[in-house]
């Protein structure tokens, strides 16, 4: 399977919508949504914003001051969390013409694990500059952004044209990452160890609160930086080739859109850790849903979709399950079952 | 081709061979030797014609079990991991990578939940009925996918092996049995101890029989219209293969935990010097398994001393880096 031509054929579809002919024309009719992709961004805002009054709202206890803060704060991390795995997912997947791979499945979020760790490791627990956790989040990131486009730029720029390799590759990376991570805090020492733990083991248990208003400002900061390259979006959606062939300066574009993607995985890692297959679950489903190319839409569109898929998994683990589970349990089990099933769709074919 | 320093009527290949393992032999000897010596309590090898009591229950109890263990447990798994790569045709298939570890863990959290009493004997029982039901389940989707991708085959088990791990979390979690789990995650010898890992000494049959099934194996990997051409029985000979390598990882994971990549990476780079020829390297892939877990038990042992890492984090680091460089050398050959 190769990527380029299957990005080309998507694309080819998708503009053939505007003048279809034949058969296609009448499926097309008989297939116009009632609704169009900008009203459906709008419903899918309203349900996640009933999502989290529901969340926020049902099952109050009398002291209901300390659980709405409480709850408060957990959506404010879904929200921030949903969004940046949904907006670096439909960048990435965009970028590299594909809709397998995800930043968090080929092994970015391990490698931004791995960087905390790093960072504790060789400057030392109790290191002035460690012991402030913005600046540690902000040496991380920093850190991660150059390696991602190092790491994974080289290995699109290598094997752009096998994805089956790439997601082992990207996989077993991961594997690597989280290994290297894990042997490093072995070695540590332990009195170390213990200060650097609460803040490299974060879940959606144990937000890291103290990073909530700069990861806040990290996601605008993000968004507003990136919007002029939203539009370039558009056209890499039509495969390399043809972006180039209209104009869009690719080498320069892809560079920017890493760094766009390396800050937001650094964002949602930081704030709850792992979430591996949230990303892939949201941006297939936005697809399907939102049925548009223009990533005007389908970033916020997806991004939503991020959040309220969150703050449903929150609910369901709080009050359905009573903390039997957790939030990656339930995703990462959902998220591999629909993994498997789109590999082996697309190997049928 | 080295030059046979044995004067022995033999062909110039089979010195090689012989020539190959004794290597790899006097290696493993000497590691072997090595890690009697090392660890908190102190033993040196001069204290060996005069061993205090103390000195000699720790050689009893700990450090000869935890020898045995990694050296069957090395060998075993780098079998394991071969006897898949031949069936399936495919280099990139072993026992992490098809699922089959993730099925014997489950089936241990079944024992530990279920049947806390059986003994060590009944629980490699059930958790190899798990890994044998697992591997199987693998196969069955591997003979429904059209497309026979090198690579998509063990990314489609890896994925398998992530959904099998998703529900032993998720039961595991809700039992609060998560620590308990977590032994079964990296394989670790520190806690193999005499009465212990008695039940690794199953395994050592079933990689005699991996021997004389050797050829057959290796047919039956040539698909099954070839196979029957030949004469031979193929589901049998399938059956027989799947048999060990389920009842291997799961003696092994029962007692050790899981050792990540070994049965993958082994007899890849035996393959690189050697061929493919599996009753010929099967000796060699045994030798190195071996010699590969044991160096990786001596470095945990020595690094944070008197701490210890456990091996399964070292292969960890150590499988998934050499796996990153065997890919990295198939594509550099393809393109």
């Amino acid at each position: 399977m190769r990527l380029n031509s299957r990005g080309q054929a998507k694309a080819a579809a998708g503009a053939s919508g505007s003048v279809p002919s034949g058969p296609a024309a009448l499926s097309a009719a008989i297939a116009r949504p009632l609704i169009g992709p900008s009203g459906r961004v709008a419903i899918a805002a309203l349900i996640a914003l009933a999502f989290i009054a529901l969340y926020l709202f049902v099952d109050l206890p009398n002291d209901w001051r300390f659980a709405i803060a409480r709850r408060g704060i957990k959506v404010i991390a879904a929200v921030l969390v949903g969004s940046a795995v949904a907006f670096s997912t439909v960048v990435f997947q965009t970028m590299t013409n594909n809709r397998i791979l995800t930043p968090s499945i080929i092994g970015m979020d391990s490698l931004y694990g791995l960087l905390q760790t790093a960072v504790v490791f060789t400057l030392g627990a109790t290191h002035p500059l460690w012991s402030n956790p913005k600046v540690h989040f902000a040496a991380s990131s920093a850190l991660m952004i150059g390696l991602a486009l190092l790491i994974y730029q080289g290995l699109f720029r290598k094997a752009r044209n096998d994805l089956y390799f790439v997601l082992l590759f990207g996989m077993i990376l991961g594997v690597f990452f989280g290994s290297i991570g894990s042997f490093t805090e072995k070695i540590m020492d332990p009195n170390e160890f213990l200060i650097a733990q609460g803040r490299m083991f974060s879940s959606f248990n144990s937000v890291r609160q103290e990073l909530l208003a700069v990861a806040a400002g990290a996601m605008l900061a993000i968004a507003a930086l990136s919007y002029p390259l939203w539009k370039y979006l558009d056209a890499m959606a039509l495969g390399r080739d043809h972006a180039i062939n209209l104009g869009v300066d690719h080498p320069r574009v892809v560079r920017r859109l890493w760094i766009v993607i390396a800050a937001l995985i650094s964002v949602s890692t930081a704030l709850v850790g792992p979430v591996t297959f949230l990303g892939l679950l949201v941006a297939n489903l936005a697809y399907q849903i939102f049925r548009t190319h223009r990533h005007r839409l389908l970033i916020p569109g997806a991004s939503i979709l991020g959040v309220a898929a969150l703050v449903a998994a929150l609910f369901a683990v709080e009050r359905v399950f009573a903390f039997r589970t957790t939030v990656s349990v339930v995703i990462n089990f959902v998220g591999s079952l629909y993994f498997l099933y789109i590999v082996l769709r697309e190997s049928q074919k | 081709m080295a030059v046979c320093p044995f004067s022995l009527p033999v062909s110039k290949e089979r010195c090689a061979n012989v020539l190959h393992a004794a290597i790899l032999l006097v290696i493993l000897i000497a590691l072997s030797f090595t890690s009697l010596f090392v660890g908190v309590g102190a033993i040196s090898p001069l204290d060996l014609f005069n061993l205090s009591p103390v000195q000699l229950l720790i050689l009893r109890i700990s450090r000869i079990p935890r020898l045995v263990s990694i050296l069957i447990s090395g060998a075993g798994l780098s079998i394991a991991g071969m006897i898949m790569q031949q069936l399936s045709r495919n280099k990139f298939v072993s026992p992490t990578t098809a699922g089959t570890m993730d099925a014997a863990r489950l089936g241990i959290l079944f024992t530990l939940l279920f049947l806390p009493n059986i003994g060590m004997l009944g629980k490699t029982a059930v958790s190899f009925g798990f890994a044998l039901a697992g591997t199987f389940i693998f196969m069955q989707i591997l003979s429904r996918i059209q497309l026979k991708d090198a690579v998509l085959i063990p990314l489609v088990g890896l994925m398998f092996g992530n959904v099998v791990g998703a529900i032993t979390t998720f039961i595991a979690y809700e039992r609060n049995m998560i620590q308990v789990l977590s032994t079964w995650l990296f394989g670790d010898f520190s806690m193999v101890l005499k009465e212990r890992y008695e039940v690794l000494y199953v395994t050592l049959p079933l990689l005699a029989l991996a021997y004389v099934y050797a050829h057959r194996i290796t047919i039956a990997g040539m698909g099954e219209d070839f196979a029957a051409n030949l004469g031979l029985k193929y589901r049998h000979v399938v059956n027989v293969g799947l048999v060990i390598v389920a009842a291997v990882s799961a003696a092994i994971t029962l007692t050790v935990g899981s050792l990540p990549f070994l049965g993958l990476i082994v007899p890849n780079i035996v393959a690189m010097f050697r061929g493919d020829n599996m009753r010929k390297n099967l000796p060699h892939v045994a030798l190195l398994g071996a010699t590969l877990v044991l160096t990786c038990d001596i470095l945990g042992r020595i690094i944070i001393h008197p701490y210890e890492i456990p091996v399964g984090l070292t292969m960890g680091v150590v499988g998934s880096g050499v796996f990153l460089l065997l890919l990295m050398r198939r594509d550099a050959r393809a393109a």
